[in-house]
């Protein structure tokens, strides 16, 4: 009897033709997610993957397959000869696992069995029957067909036969990769490593800008970011941070226009710089953190001039979500830990005390025909540092 | 980024580099003497003599006996053993501090008041001393423990301690008299006899010794509960296997700290004066927090307030130029806000400070260069 490791999805499925390649690219993820495991495989079956964990066991395995994108659920399975007997322990001792782990009152249950190797001698219901008789004899629980707690599952296949009780969800999404590349706009702060992570749950390829203000920023702070991309990469594989030097541009920016203008003026300036970042690296778009009204920065008309800067499509997955919606998953993926240690922007020097909410872009183009953008752009952008980022 | 070719430490409140006579020290410990002090064999009794060497010389540093030594794992598991051991021992409910004592005293005073006790927290005047008679007056017939810091750390202020001590003994009071000397080592004179005090902290790493290391002093006759129960070490007031490399680093570093203290304080004053004046001469709006060079400020420290300056932007500005040093209070727009110590002086809220400490290791070039460096820095931050 070994343990093995049931992974499905779902989404994947409404991919029509390029259901191929959807597949292709999940299987590839889960082998890179369990390469600090010596000997798992990845097996495709049919509509679903197979997951042999190797001498580490199933429960390490699922830690790790619980952040692959694209996967829908996971079961751990126990895999066993092909008769009555073996069958049968096997779904008693999972069934008493998941009895155990619900603790509370003895929840209902049933038990599904689906025969592909049809010489085996009892037909699917007179497996479920006998099966289920002996979970009740054992654990007396009680049988619902239509809405168990704990749903059985007995598969009895040609090559392989096993029997799953648990079923644990997966982070959803598509596959890394298969809505390819992105340049995400990443700070120190709660929203940003959220939103770059919500773009690699819908399948992008997510490389990280952060835009360093040394000495008005110190170094830690640039940590603080390697730590929240080490955080995020955990669902994605190892990732690229490019640390752009800011300060001569923002300098450069203060001195251009009227002080409430600046934080635009900055917003713009760092649209350019990753969108010359995100076309040397062959990304599509940009990702930021932006959420509608939340800070000056923030509101409709300045997003609508911030946005004028760009020269490709700005993605901004929070756009809609409030505060405490951001901080919910923040926690829930680990960033939010990290966000709050102290060493943020520190710096008022650069901002001003009442920002425009509502800047005109004749004004912010006034200000900014005193600059060469592009020069300034390309050469923050060419001067940027470079971190390859492992979870 | 690569860092700049040469560093200009002066953070030396914060920890000093360790003398190379401190690391053969601890290094010969570690590798010939690894002994456990209480084993019966030899190596258990060469591992006890290089303790009973140690204690010797860290009592010396401060005039104490060595019986009267209890090694810590630095300055802040003594004062805490200082303020809750002798709150342990005692029957009293009220305790005395001052407003700029160092957080492991605060903290350890919080605990206490968490547990129903009193405190009273005596305030300070715009340099940052606490006056004795003040002090004196908080002490009451339940006051089990009265603690004061010798230097204040933050702004270099050399605190009314003694007078504390000879007020408290001629009051006939029974309270245990704390003294944090933590940041006076190796800068003034120290003998527990002048100061009149019960107990007294060191830490090792203050005067280029090893990082875990420190000492209480506890004069006899004195009782402290020990915060965690063990073995008979250490009087049994602090139980478990010495750590007899960092005990040996603290020995040589308190010896070397003693021996080269007159000197090495002139010298650190006249630098440090050296280094002010050259930025207060073209800093106009630019201040020395905390009392003025002299008697009532620590020969190794200051503390420079500039108006409308980040700090910690200077901060960085000077670490991308090889110096290091802290600030004294963060950004305003930061949460974390200024220190306890700088709103007990209650300095303006537009300044904002830096510290500069010196060690007896910094040389008049690195001043000059650093004094430059400061100004440069400044004028980048404007820019």
């Amino acid at each position: 009897m070994s343990e093995l490791c049931v992974v499905r999805y779902a989404e994947i499925f409404l991919k029509g033709q390029n259901r191929h390649f959807f597949e292709e690219r999940l299987q590839r993820n889960l082998r890179a997610a369990l390469r600090p495991l010596a000997g798992a495989h990845v097996r495709r079956l049919h509509g679903r993957m197979l997951v042999d964990p190797g001498p580490a066991g199933v429960a390490r395995a699922i830690e790790l397959l619980a952040r692959v994108f694209g996967v829908a659920s996971l079961s751990p399975a126990l895999v066993v000869p092909p008769d009555l007997e073996a069958l049968g322990a096997a779904a008693l001792e999972l069934t008493r696992v998941e009895v155990a782990r619900r603790a509370g009152a003895p929840p209902s249950f049933k038990v599904e069995t689906r025969r592909s190797d049809k010489r085996f001698p009892l037909q699917s219901p007179q497996v479920s029957q006998e099966i289920g008789a002996r979970i009740v004899a054992a654990l007396a629980l009680p049988v619902d067909v239509h809405d168990p707690d704990v749903l059985v599952t007995v598969e009895i296949g040609v090559e392989r036969s096993f029997v799953f009780a648990a079923t644990i969800p997966g982070p959803g999404g598509l596959p890394v990769g298969t809505a390819g590349r992105v340049t995400a706009l990443v700070s120190g702060g709660i929203d940003s490593p959220v939103a770059a992570w919500l773009a690699m749950k819908r399948g992008c390829e997510v490389e990280a800008v952060y835009f360093h203000s040394f000495p008005y920023t110190g170094d830690r702070t640039k940590e603080k970011v390697r730590d929240l991309c080490r955080v995020i990469s955990a669902w994605h594989g190892p990732m690229t941070l490019w640390v752009v030097h800011f300060t001569d541009v923002q300098k450069a920016l203060r001195g251009a226009g009227p002080a409430e203008l600046a934080v635009v003026l900055y917003r713009r300036m760092m649209l350019r710089i990753a969108a010359e970042r995100a076309r040397l690296s062959g990304s599509k778009a940009l990702v930021t953190g932006e959420s509608l009204g939340q800070v000056a920065s923030q509101t409709l008309d300045n997003l609508a001039v911030i946005d004028d800067a760009a020269p490709m499509p700005v993605l901004r997955p929070l756009i809609a979500s409030d505060k405490t919606e951001i901080i919910a998953t923040a926690r829930r993926i680990g960033t939010y830990d990290v966000s709050v240690q102290p060493y943020d922007d520190c710096c008022s020097l650069f901002t001003p005390k009442h920002p425009a909410t509502k800047a005109r872009l004749q004004h912010v183009e006034a200000a900014e025909a005193r600059l060469d953008l592009a020069a300034l752009a390309a050469a923050a952008a060419a001067q940027a540092e470079r971190f390859e980022v492992t979870p | 980024m690569a860092g700049p070719a040469t560093h200009i430490y002066l953070d030396n409140a914060a920890t000093t580099r360790t003398d190379p006579r401190v690391v053969e020290a601890v290094v010969r410990c570690l590798r010939e003497d690894y002994g456990n002090a209480s084993s019966l064999h030899r190596l258990g009794i060469a591992a006890e003599q290089a303790l009973t060497a140690a204690r010797a010389q860290v009592a010396a540093a401060i005039e104490a006996t060595p019986v009267e030594i209890v090694f810590t794992s630095g300055g802040t598991e003594a004062n805490g053993l200082a303020v809750l051991g002798a709150a342990g021992a005692a029957r009293g409910r009220h305790a005395v501090a001052s407003a700029v004592e160092h957080p492991s005293v605060l903290g350890s005073l919080k605990l206490l008041e968490e547990q129903g006790w009193e405190v009273t927290l005596v305030p300070v005047d715009a340099d940052g001393r606490v006056d004795a008679e003040a002090v004196v007056a908080a002490v009451r017939g339940d006051t089990a423990v009265a603690a004061r810091m010798l230097v204040q750390n933050e702004i270099g202020a050399v605190e009314p301690v003694a007078e504390v001590g000879a007020l408290l003994r001629r009051a006939g009071s029974r309270c245990v008299f704390h003294v944090d000397a933590v940041q006076g080592l190796g800068k003034l004179p120290l003998s527990v006899r002048d100061l009149a005090c019960d107990t007294l902290a060191v830490s090792a790493h203050k005067v280029h010794g090893p990082k875990g290391t420190g000492a209480l002093y506890v004069r006899k006759g004195v009782r402290l509960r020990p915060l965690v129960g063990g073995g008979k070490q250490e009087r049994g007031v602090r139980p478990g296997t010495e750590n007899v490399p960092g005990c040996a680093g603290f020995g040589v570093a308190a010896a070397l700290a003693r021996a080269e203290l007159p000197a090495a304080a002139a010298r650190m004053a006249a630098l440090r004066d050296r280094l002010v004046e050259r930025v207060l001469a073209v800093e106009a709006g630019a201040r020395l927090v905390g009392p003025p060079p002299g008697a009532h400020r620590a020969c190794y420290s200051a503390t420079l307030a500039f108006p409308r300056v980040p700090a910690e932007a200077l901060l960085h500005a000077l670490e991308a130029r090889g110096v290091y040093v802290s600030s004294g209070s963060a950004c305003a727009s930061r949460q974390r806000g200024r220190s306890h110590v700088l709103r007990a002086i209650g300095l303006a809220d537009h300044l904002e400070t830096i510290r500069v400490t010196l060690s007896r290791e910094t040389s008049e070039a690195e001043i000059d260069a650093a004094a430059t460096a400061i100004l440069a820095a400044l004028g980048e931050i404007r820019a």
